[in-house]
């Protein structure tokens, strides 16, 4: 079983995960939230799967990713917040 | 550019990697697609930190190993047309030609709102074993699951397999349904043998039958949950619940193919004839799709219909009993997991159903139609489009799922416009091709 970590950045804060994780499972490092909704509450992945859009994060630059899919990298940049 | 295909299977799950499988032993070309960077579907996702089942380790080595199976992984279809459908991939986009389509697209859990469920740390039952298996931190937390159905056993015994704090495991289901369901097990051995190895790996959880969540309290994040049975209303401090009421088809790619769909119970599952065909010409589906069967199911269906994709009609009929047999025990489910009507009244008016637009139930009142109260609320008009909240007010009994053909409007997933762009003229000429194709077909 392969044990390496990948290092990536959320919010400006270093976050590790393991090698395959996906970016929700670095954001949730710092927390629970993710997103905030149109009225402002906190949210966090509901299903998991790409449905949703509840974890949707900035990556790398790019705006409205989801992070339950997408495969953390060493290096990543991810923004919080809509 | 367009690429061409003999078989095109859209996802990767147990029943779309049978389908290519199968399709492939036919030497034919086969491209396999599918959303998540490993294959397996839901129920066989890649597990960062632990081993796979052998059935899916197999599975995919299978996949693996043939050269005229061609695996895009990290990809979605974001619009379709007769025999060609649009699929974004890292961004970019690629035009795929196939004479047959397989939609392997699963299920999704039915999620239902109630006070506090929009509350960091609150989610589905499947949603975070699916998201525990990808590296969640989950070691050490304390998580009340809940909701109904053999799902929620297997998320327990994954989370608790990476070290969380199982604190219950809440069925709304009644002692006597559960004891039946149990008594029908012997027809099915794998499954009996299946029950018992999670019931020796939950050892130690209480299984609180007839009880369910009320509400969730926090602040930021889920601190506590409202636990409502015959004794009454309970309070358990928690750092995370998950909910989940069983599986939904996901039937939005096939309705925007124009494929007849047909209501199972509350929610549309994609037709099918024997040979698993849709009512259009060469797109057969499989699993899932066609009604919630399991992975049994879903397999020999997709076996079934990767044969009959690939023109070998013999070897997908040899497979009709298995099938039977495999669907017997799905017709179980809803018999036995029935849900009562108080998990559909949890939600109060000031409950947000559509998450996406922050629309509380109270808003959706004194409308005639779902299109009515979309236009006037944006419910169902956010990122999800409307496949959280309009499945949730389905099963509610607020909303008429839609079954006729194109009830679903392009693109099949919110997509960048750079993509569209990309495409140029893609969706005009495939909605110009769809709406002849209709007229043509009359009132099929």
């Amino acid at each position: 079983m392969k044990r390496s970590n990948v290092q990536l950045s959320i919010d400006g804060i270093a976050v590790e995960v393991p090698a395959g994780a996906n970016v929700a499972a670095a954001v949730a490092q710092l927390g629970l939230r993710f997103r905030r909704s149109r009225s402002g509450e906190a949210r966090a992945p509901l299903c998991g799967m790409g449905l949703c859009f509840e974890c949707r994060v900035s990556i790398d630059g790019v705006a409205h990713q989801r992070a339950c899919v997408v495969v953390a990298r060493d290096g990543m940049q991810v923004q919080r917040d809509d | 550019m367009t690429e061409p295909c003999d078989v095109l299977v859209i996802g990767a799950g147990p029943a779309g990697l049978a389908a290519a499988r199968a399709a492939a032993s036919h030497g034919v070309n086969v491209v396999l697609v599918d959303l998540q960077a490993n294959p397996g579907g839901q129920i066989w996702r890649h597990d960062v930190r632990k081993s796979a089942p052998a059935a899916a380790r197999l599975a995919v080595a299978e996949m693996r190993a043939r050269s005229n199976l061609h695996w895009l992984p990290q990809a979605q279809v974001v619009a379709t047309a007769p025999g060609r459908v649009l699929i974004e991939e890292a961004g970019l986009v690629r035009e795929i030609e196939y004479g047959a389509l397989v939609l392997a697209t699963g299920a999704r859990e039915l999620l239902l709102p109630f006070p506090g469920w929009t509350l960091p740390g609150v989610s589905g039952a499947g949603a975070l074993q699916a998201l525990t298996k990808q590296g969640w931190p989950i070691a050490g937390k304390r998580v009340l699951l809940a909701g109904s159905g053999p799902l929620l056993l297997a998320s327990a015994a994954t989370l608790r397999r990476h070290g969380a704090q199982v604190l219950a495991i809440c069925e709304q289901a009644p002692d006597a349904a559960l004891m039946a369901f149990a008594s029908q097990l012997w027809r099915w051995p794998g499954k009996l043998l299946q029950a018992a190895a999670l019931r020796t790996r939950l050892a130690g959880v209480a299984y609180r039958r007839a009880s369910w969540v009320r509400a969730a309290h926090g602040d930021e994040r889920v601190r506590e949950v409202e636990i409502e049975s015959a004794r009454g209303i309970e309070r358990i401090a928690c750092d995370q619940v998950a909910v989940g009421y069983g599986l939904v088809p996901n039937t939005e790619l096939a309705a925007q193919l124009g494929c007849a769909l047909e209501l199972d119970g509350r929610h549309p599952r994609v037709r099918v004839d024997e040979r698993l065909m849709t009512s259009v010409d060469g797109v057969y589906a499989a699993g899932e799709a066609c009604g919630i069967g399991g992975v049994d199911v879903a397999r020999v269906e997709g076996a079934m219909a990767g044969h009959a994709a690939a023109g070998a009609d013999d070897a997908a009929r040899a497979l009709r009993p298995r099938r039977r047999h495999a669907r017997a025990f799905a017709d179980l489910l809803p018999r036995y997991f029935d849900l009562r009507d108080d998990v559909r009244k949890l939600a109060e008016p000031t409950t947000l159903v559509c998450r996406c637009e922050d629309v509380a139930l109270a808003q959706l009142q004194g409308y005639s139609d779902a299109r009515a109260a979309k236009l006037a609320t944006r419910c169902g008009m956010g990122s999800c489009q409307g496949r959280i909240c309009g499945t949730a007010l389905t099963e509610l009994g607020l909303l008429v799922p839609a079954t006729r053909a194109h009830a679903a409007r392009p693109p099949v997933f919110p997509t960048r416009l750079a993509s569209l762009a990309a495409a140029g003229s893609y969706l005009d000429r495939s909605c110009s091709e769809r709406t002849f194709l209709t007229e043509s077909k009359g009132s099929v």
